[in-house]
C-alpha cells in the first residue's frame, strides 16, 4: 500500500469517528442545521477558512502561480479581501436575524413564499454547481494523487461523494464543522513547513529567492525562455485582461459574502459578537495561507519548474511535486493527503448549505408554509436530500469525466453569489424600501444572467481544434459573444438593477413596521436565536 | 413570524418603539461612522491593485528591493490592509455591542416580549 493512500485512510479513520460523535449530538433542528449554535469563536473561526479554501486555492493557486507568476498570486490577494465584504456587512446582522438560512433574513419584511423559493433555488444552483466542480476535480485529483494503487476516477469519485454524504446524513453541522477544522489545521501545517522548506532550500535568504524568481527559466513550444515571474501580465494580456481582473475582482469581493456555505457558517456561533470574531479568526488564517502562496507557487516554478510538472501531471500538481522535490515520499504524501482532506471539507460544506436550504426554505417553508407537520421531519428531509444532491454529484461528475472543463462552475458559483444573493440580503437589510419584487426580480436576474453570460463566454463558447475530444470540448463552437471569463463586471450591477427597477416599478405597499423590526433585530441582537443547551 | 407585528397596521410595535428610539439613532450612527468609510476605501484600496496592474504594468514593473517590484508590495500590502480594518473594526465592535446590550435590556424591561423562540 502507498504511503498517501495510508495518509488518507487515516484522516477517513478520524473523521469517520468524529462523525460517529457528533451523530449522537445531532437530534433536533438546531442541532443538526446549526451544531447548536455553539462552535466557538476560533472554531468557527478556522471552520470558515477549512469550509472556503478549496483544492482549487491549494493546489489551483500555487499552479497557476508555478505557471504564471505574479498574476496568480493576485488571485491570492482578492480571496482574502474577500472577508472585509463579509466582516463589515454580513456576518452580524445575519447573525442576529436569521435561523439556518439567508432566505430567513429575506423572510422577515418580504413575502416569504416567493423570496424563499428563489432563494433556495439560487442556493441550491451556486452548491451545486461549486459541487461538481469540486467533484471532478477530486476524482482527477485522488486518482492522480494515489496513483499506483489502482483507483481509478470513478471510484474516487464515488468515494469522495460516499464521504461526504456520510459526513453530513449522519453528522449535521457538527461533523462538517469538525471536519473543516481539522483540514484547515492540517492545510495551515503543510503550507507552513512547505515554505520553511523552500526558504531553507534558498538558505533563508529572501533576496536569492526573489533572485531566483526574477529568472524562471522553462520550455515554451521547443524553445527555453527566460522570464520574470514577479512581473505582472503573464496571464492577463490585453485587449481583456485587465477588464477579465477587475471582473474577477468584483465576483470575489461581492461573490464571498453571498457563498451560502459561508454563511451558513454563522449561524452555528452563540451571538453576533462571536460571528465577528469568528471573521477575524478566519482571516487571520486565510491571509496567512494566502501569503505563504508565495513560498509554494514561486517555489514550484524556481525549484520544480514548469518542465518537469508539465510533465508530471500538471498545473494542479505543482504543490505536491514541490513537497517530493524538497523533502522526499513521506512528505509528498502529506501533502497529498492535505489536498484530499480539503476536497472532503468544502464538498460537506457545501452539501450541508444545500440541504439546509432545500429542507428549511422549500420544503418547510415555501411548501408547507412555515410549519413542520411532525417533529424531526425538516432533520429528515435535510439527510433524504443530502442523499439526493450527493448522488446528483457523483453521477454529473462521473458523465463528465477526468477530462472536463470545470473550472468555469466555480466562476460561475461566484458570479451568481455576488449577482444574486448579495444585491438582495444587502438591500434587504439597508433599503427601506425594497419590496418582495425588486427580490424576485434581482435573485432572478442576477442568476439567469451570470449563467447566460458564462454559456456565451470563452469558457463555453470557442473553437476547437480536431485533436480535443468528448467533454473537454467547449460547449458552443463559435466564437465567444461575451469577451470575459468572469461576467461580474456585468451581471452584478444587472442584479442591482433588476432589484432597484423592480421595486420602484411595483406599487407593493411595503411595511415600516416590518422593516424597522429586521433594522433592530439585525443591529441590535434583540430576539435573535439563542443557542441551545448541550445535552 | 413574530405575533409583535400582527395585530394592527398602524398600532406602534416594540420595533418601532425601539426603532425611533434616541439609544438605537445612536448605536446606528456609530456604527456608520465606521463602516462606510471602512467600506469605502478598503473598495478603492483593492481596486486599485487590478485597475494599476492592468493599466500601468510598467510603472507596477519598477524594482523597489532587488527584484522585488512595485507589483508585488502593493498586493502584499492588501493583506495588512485586510488586517489592519479588520482589527481596528472589532475594537470598534465592543462599543457596538455596549450600546446594543443597553437598548436589548431596556426594550425587554419596558416590554412582555413575544419573540419567536
Amino acid at each position: 500500500m502507498s504511503a498517501p493512500l495510508i495518509m488518507f485512510l487515516i484522516f477517513i479513520a478520524i473523521t469517520l469517528a468524529i462523525t460517529y460523535w457528533a451523530s449522537k449530538r445531532s437530534s433536533g433542528s438546531s442541532a443538526y442545521f446549526a451544531a447548536g449554535r455553539r462552535i466557538r469563536s476560533w472554531q468557527n473561526g478556522v471552520a470558515v477558512a477549512g469550509d472556503y479554501m478549496s483544492a482549487a486555492s491549494f493546489l489551483g493557486i500555487a499552479g497557476i502561480i508555478a505557471f504564471q507568476g505574479y498574476d496568480g498570486f493576485m488571485f491570492s490577494v482578492s480571496w482574502l479581501v474577500a472577508y472585509l465584504t463579509v466582516l463589515l456587512v454580513i456576518a452580524e446582522p445575519l447573525r442576529n436575524a436569521g435561523k439556518y438560512t439567508m432566505a430567513d433574513v429575506l423572510a422577515y419584511r418580504l413575502k416569504p413564499r416567493p423570496v424563499r423559493a428563489m432563494a433556495s433555488l439560487s442556493t441550491l444552483t451556486v452548491s451545486t454547481f461549486y459541487m461538481i466542480a469540486q467533484m471532478v476535480g477530486a476524482g482527477a485529483l485522488v486518482a492522480l494523487l494515489l496513483k499506483g494503487s489502482g483507483i481509478s476516477y470513478t471510484t474516487a469519485v464515488i468515494g469522495v461523494g460516499i464521504l461526504m454524504i456520510v459526513y453530513v446524513v449522519f453528522g449535521g453541522m457538527l461533523a462538517t464543522t469538525w471536519v473543516q477544522i481539522i483540514k484547515a489545521i492540517l492545510l495551515m501545517a503543510g503550507t507552513f513547513l512547505l515554505s520553511i522548506l523552500v526558504m531553507s532550500h534558498f538558505h533563508f535568504s529572501f533576496a536569492a529567492f526573489f533572485d531566483a524568481i526574477g529568472h524562471v527559466t522553462y520550455h515554451d513550444k521547443g524553445q527555453e525562455v527566460v522570464k520574470d515571474f514577479l512581473q505582472p501580465g503573464l496571464r492577463y494580456k490585453p485587449p481583456y485582461g485587465p477588464l477579465e481582473l477587475i471582473s474577477l475582482g468584483l465576483a470575489l469581493i461581492f461573490g464571498t459574502a453571498g457563498l451560502p456555505h459561508i454563511l451558513v457558517r454563522f449561524y452555528t456561533v452563540p451571538d453576533a459578537k462571536t460571528a465577528r470574531h469568528s471573521v477575524v479568526w478566519a482571516m487571520a488564517l486565510i491571509g496567512s495561507f494566502y501569503i505563504m502562496t508565495t513560498f509554494l507557487g514561486f517555489g514550484a516554478a524556481t525549484i520544480v519548474g514548469r518542465d518537469f510538472i508539465g510533465t508530471h501531471g500538471g498545473t494542479n500538481m505543482s504543490a505536491p511535486l514541490l513537497a517530493q522535490a524538497l523533502a522526499g515520499d513521506i512528505f509528498f504524501a502529506f501533502i497529498c493527503a492535505i489536498a484530499f482532506a480539503t476536497i472532503l471539507a468544502v464538498v460537506a460544506g457545501l452539501t450541508i448549505s444545500a440541504t439546509t436550504s432545500f429542507a428549511h426554505d422549500f420544503w418547510t417553508n415555501v411548501i408547507y408554509n412555515g410549519v413542520e407537520r411532525k417533529p424531526g421531519e425538516e432533520v429528515r428531509v435535510a439527510r433524504i436530500s443530502a442523499f439526493v444532491v450527493g448522488a446528483v454529484a457523483i453521477t454529473i461528475a462521473i458523465v463528465l469525466g477526468p477530462t472536463a472543463n470545470v473550472a468555469f462552475l466555480v466562476a460561475l458559483a461566484f458570479a451568481v453569489a455576488a449577482s444574486a444573493n448579495l444585491p438582495v440580503i444587502l438591500l434587504s437589510i439597508f433599503w427601506r424600501r425594497f419590496n418582495t419584487t425588486g427580490a424576485v426580480a434581482g435573485l432572478g436576474v442576477g442568476l439567469i444572467a451570470s449563467i447566460g453570460l458564462i454559456l456565451v463566454s470563452p469558457s463555453l463558447m470557442a473553437i476547437d481544434p480536431p485533436t480535443v475530444t468528448g467533454t473537454a470540448r467547449h460547449l458552443i463552437q463559435a466564437k465567444a459573444w461575451f469577451p470575459l471569463e468572469n461576467p461580474g463586471i456585468l451581471s452584478i450591477p444587472l442584479g442591482f438593477l433588476a432589484a432597484i427597477l423592480g421595486t420602484l416599478l411595483s406599487h407593493e405597499p411595503t411595511s415600516t413596521h416590518k422593516f424597522n423590526e429586521l433594522l433592530v433585530r439585525s443591529n441590535t441582537g434583540l430576539g435573535a436565536e439563542k443557542a441551545t443547551a448541550s445535552h | 413570524m413574530p405575533d409583535a407585528t400582527q395585530p394592527d397596521q398602524n398600532a406602534q410595535t416594540m420595533w418601532d418603539r425601539v426603532a425611533a428610539s434616541h439609544e438605537f439613532k445612536d448605536l446606528m450612527a456609530t456604527k456608520k461612522i465606521f463602516i462606510i468609510p471602512a467600506f469605502v476605501f478598503f473598495l478603492v484600496y483593492y481596486f486599485l491593485l487590478p485597475i494599476l496592474v492592468g493599466y500601468a504594468p510598467q510603472f507596477m514593473s519598477i524594482k523597489v528591493w532587488g527584484n522585488v517590484n512595485l507589483a508585488y508590495l502593493f498586493a502584499l500590502s492588501q493583506f495588512a490592509m485586510a488586517w489592519t480594518i479588520a482589527g481596528l473594526y472589532v475594537r470598534a465592535g465592543d462599543d457596538f455591542d455596549e450600546i446594543s446590550k443597553d437598548i436589548i435590556d431596556e426594550a425587554l424591561t419596558h416590554e412582555n416580549v413575544k419573540g419567536d423562540k
